[in-house]
């Protein structure tokens, strides 16, 4: 089976997509007995030729609006200089699109909007006490209110800096002002200017290579770039092979 | 106003692989038996949209909601214990099948030595080997004698695997071949070889082929999905209490679950437990469940808070080292590994399943000399490839920067480029390492949380540090352009994801005086009280715990059935 080293993309892919029937046969699944998974129950979670057609249109989707792009927590002046951050955090580079342009700030602000923004399963209740750093976050903000607290100090503190908005610094001042940020060395009453820059990197990383259905790594090109096949049905057939490149796939495609 | 229900032989609180096997071996038997579950009803239809990182490993779909209950944490006796707010260390079951559902199904057994720990330590190194705060215990029952129960436990999940070498002698053998091999698995294997070590596929839930198991339930096969740990399996193929043990219990038609019941309390009358008392989380209807028998698998924190809040059992004492409930918390030591970076070789990082994996033991357990080294017990040195997922997996060198232009450029260029060797290391009990009521936090119904105080001590950042070694000879033997090492083990930390294997809390042994349980997990203080998990574990070792936690349930099992018809005490 060494040839399948060679074989191209397309025909990987189409490898990957295994039928019903192929897969029952893989998996030597019999009739008869207790059954109890879910594709011997009748369901079969992705594949078959509808889904077919639609990685085919995908070339088409390019020109389409899209109407995630909106936002829902974020005021415009906000957003902006989320956007300008997300950026230095994960730029535009020779790999392929940064931060800004796989939709980080949509996801970010879409995240907000929603539980996660709120804490909702988080425990919140008091006392509140200051504890050691092995005993994490003990604070009685939610996510939401530490985001909108943290770009506000860090409009101050580049103009405090610079006078200038930090949109419209140059990008060794933005780097410097995170970095900051990052280090603590920024004096702050409200918030902890690393807790909240901890949070803004790690939403970065969520951003450019969650599954596009939150907003962003946009066409799933924060997957292409690292060779990420996101979403398949399983690796059966390559496991014990050398690397391979697949074509990525998303949620959408099991639709 | 608590509406009581009518009794039955045995309630069950929590189902999750603990309750479910005890439901299955019970109602197989005719008792009929009340399965009581905080969490929601899970069906493997639920995984149509699994294949989620987000959702499923970062936003903790599966898992207990904190905002509800969660545990309190100290490092020691002398700061004040604070919620776990959010999650990290640990992550806790929630929901029909428990943490089984979302494991990555690695089942290995303990070692004959974990058995007789401190009998087989004295033996080979004398007295002074143990410091005088390490509170290990021998268990109170052999490997030979526990080795059918396993033996059971891996038939019913249909366990994938070949023999360990170093291991424990087995009956019979894994009734699935081992899973296929993958270039770095090979690669991780001819490596250990050649530096004279035992390596071996290591055991899987994961189904190397499809099985029927001695429940005639059929399961299919791995599919090396990647999407295993945190996460549903869509196809069966990861032995979950969902797909192998419930439905044989639901199928006698003995058995009534209901979920959605959070337990609060054991009821207890003369020293014989008489039901529970639980909450209907929709409705918050009170409701009392008469019960002959009543089994605690509710894992290891909620076992240990029932029996405080029902004042149940001697608490344990931090000062004087008496009591026993909350005794012997212990956890696990798994940063003492080593990153090999690789320049011109790219892997299937992204491909894997939970329990994909190779392990050796020559440093696990006492199958090494430890006669000059500052610590007891040891590590199973591993590779695993379960599916690096990329939020979570950023390999970078160390030293590098975490963000910025070069982080991107190394985050991306070592995607594929990255292995790990880990060493799970054992983790020993100490006197002042103990769960009990937190005094100021409560949960959603009021009452109080359960406060975990624990940290590392010398004898874990030893293990670490020769780990860290050993890991890292491996690697350079594997032939990485560039090694990153555990440098120093520092303090015990919530905040960063280790494992779910805690231990202890409601520890076993063969003396009223120093253990909760005996043997079959039946309370020493209540006979018609069984608490089964790994909560029983008297120390952690250097393996995941179900394999063995599965063999002390069916052990258990057919202790219940024995106390059924004759009563007492049963060791
Ligand atoms: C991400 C992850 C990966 C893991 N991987 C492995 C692995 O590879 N190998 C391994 O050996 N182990 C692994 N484990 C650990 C393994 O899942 C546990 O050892 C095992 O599930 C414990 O079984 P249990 O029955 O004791 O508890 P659980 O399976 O957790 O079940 C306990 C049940 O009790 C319920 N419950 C709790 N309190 C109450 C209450 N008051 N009232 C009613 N119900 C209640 C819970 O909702 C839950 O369903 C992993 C765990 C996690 C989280
Ligand atoms: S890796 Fe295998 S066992 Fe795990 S979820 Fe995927 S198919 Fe199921």
């Amino acid at each position: 089976m060494a040839d399948e080293n060679n074989k191209n993309e397309k025909e990987l892919t189409e490898e990957q997509r295994m039928s019903r029937r192929r897969f029952i046969k893989n998996s030597g699944l019999a009739a008869g007995g207790l059954v109890v998974g879910g594709v011997a129950g009748g369901l079969i979670p992705w594949g078959g030729t509808k889904h077919d057609n639609k990685t085919q249109n995908a070339a088409q989707k390019e020109t389409r609006k899209d109407y995630n792009h909106a936002l829902m927590f974020f005021t415009q002046a906000e957003f902006k200089t989320v956007e300008a951050a997300v950026e230095r955090i994960f730029p535009t580079d020779e790999n392929g699109p940064g931060a800004k342009d796989l939709g980080v700030g949509y996801y970010i602000d879409h995240q907000l909007a929603g539980s996660w923004g709120f804490n909702a399963r988080d425990y919140m209740q008091p006392p509140f006490y200051h504890g050691e750093k092995s005993q994490g976050y003990q604070g009685r903000m939610r996510r939401r209110e530490i985001f909108r607290i943290g770009l506000k100090e860090m409009q101050n503190y580049s103009q405090s800096k610079y006078k200038k908005n930090f949109e419209d610094l140059t990008e060794d001042q933005q780097d410097k002002v995170l970095k900051d940020f990052e280090g603590d060395k920024v004096n702050l009453t409200t918030i902890s200017p690393s807790g909240f820059f901890d949070m803004l990197r790690s939403s970065v990383l969520e951003g450019a290579y969650s599954d596009p259905l939150y907003g962003g790594n946009k066409d799933m090109a924060g997957w292409s770039m690292r060779e990420y096949p996101g979403d398949q049905m399983g690796y059966t057939n390559i496991i014990d092979k050398d690397f391979q490149k697949i074509k990525p796939q998303s949620l959408q495609d099991h639709m | 106003m608590v509406k009581k229900l009518p009794k039955v032989d045995v309630v069950v609180v929590g189902v999750g692989w603990g309750g479910g096997i005890i439901a299955s071996e019970l109602t197989k038997k005719g008792l009929k038996v009340v399965g009581l579950e905080r969490g929601a009803e899970r069906h493997t239809e639920d995984y149509y949209m699994v294949h989620d990182e987000l959702r499923y490993a970062l936003r903790y779909e599966l898992f207990q909601d904190l905002s509800k209950e969660t545990v309190t944490f100290r490092n020691n006796e002398k700061i004040r214990a604070l919620p776990m707010r959010q999650y990290g260390s640990f992550l806790m079951g929630d929901g029909l099948g428990g943490a089984g559902v979302h494991w990555n199904g690695q089942t290995f057994r303990f070692l004959p030595y974990d058995f007789e720990i401190r009998s087989q330590t004295v033996d080979r190194y004398g007295k002074n080997k143990i410091p005088k705060e390490m509170t290990i215990q021998d268990w109170g029952i052999t490997y030979d004698e526990l080795e059918p129960y396993m033996d059971k436990f891996e038939k019913m999940a249909g366990i994938s695997g070949e023999e360990n070498p170093l291991g424990g002698k087995r009956s019979d053998k894994y009734p699935t071949g081992p899973m296929k091999h993958s270039p770095q698995m090979d690669m991780f294997e001819k490596a250990a070889k050649k530096l004279n070590y035992h390596p071996y596929t290591a055991p899987s839930a994961n189904l190397s082929e499809a099985y029927k198991n001695p429940d005639g339930i059929e399961r299919a096969a791995c599919q090396y999905c990647a999407f295993c740990e945190r996460f549903g399996c869509e196809y069966g193929a990861k032995a979950d209490p969902v797909v192998t043990v419930i439905p044989v219990a639901q199928k006698t038609g003995n058995f009534e679950l209901r979920t959605h019941s959070n337990v609060r309390r054991i009821l207890h009358k003369g020293g014989k437990a008489t039901g529970v008392r639980y909450i209907d989380t929709t409705t918050d209807e009170e409701i009392e469940q008469p019960a002959d028998i009543v089994v605690l698998t509710a894992y290891v924190f909620n076992n240990t808070r029932l029996l405080l809040l029902s004042g149940i059992g001697t608490p344990y004492d931090s000062s004087t080292g008496t009591g026993v409930i909350g005794k012997n918390y212990a956890y696990q030591v798994s940063q003492g590994g080593a990153t090999g970076f690789f320049k011109n070789k790219k892997f299937n990082n992204f491909a894997g399943a939970g329990a994909l994996g190779m392990e050796f033991d020559d440093f696990n357990g006492d199958n090494f000399d430890h006669s000059d080294l500052k610590f007891i017990h040891g590590a199973g040195i591993r590779l695993y490839q379960s599916g690096e997922r990329p939020i979570q997996n950023n390999n970078i060198p160390r030293g590098t920067p975490t963000w910025g232009k070069e982080f991107k450029q190394n985050s991306i260029k070592y995607a594929n480029r990255t292995l790990k060797i880990a060493a799970q290391g054992a983790c020993m009990p100490h006197q002042h390492h103990f769960l009990d009521l937190d005094p100021t936090y409560k949960d959603n119904y009021g009452d109080p949380l359960l406060r975990m105080t624990f940290d590392f001590e010398n004898q874990e950042r030893e293990l670490a540090k020769f780990m860290a070694q050993k890991c890292t000879e491996v690697m350079k033997e594997m032939g990485a352009d560039h090694i990153d090492t555990m440098q120093e083990l520092g303090p015990y930390n919530i905040t960063t994801y280790q494992s779910t294997h805690n231990t202890g809390g409601v520890i076993m042994g063969d003396d009223s005086g120093t253990s909760a349980v005996n043997n079959y997990s039946q309370m020493w203080d209540m006979d018609n009280l069984f608490v089964v998990g790994a909560s029983s574990f008297p120390h952690n070792s250097g393996f995941n715990p179900t394999g063995t936690l599965g063999g002390l349930a069916y052990r258990a099992a057919e202790g219940i059935l024995k106390y059924h018809k004759s009563g007492g005490q049963l060791a």
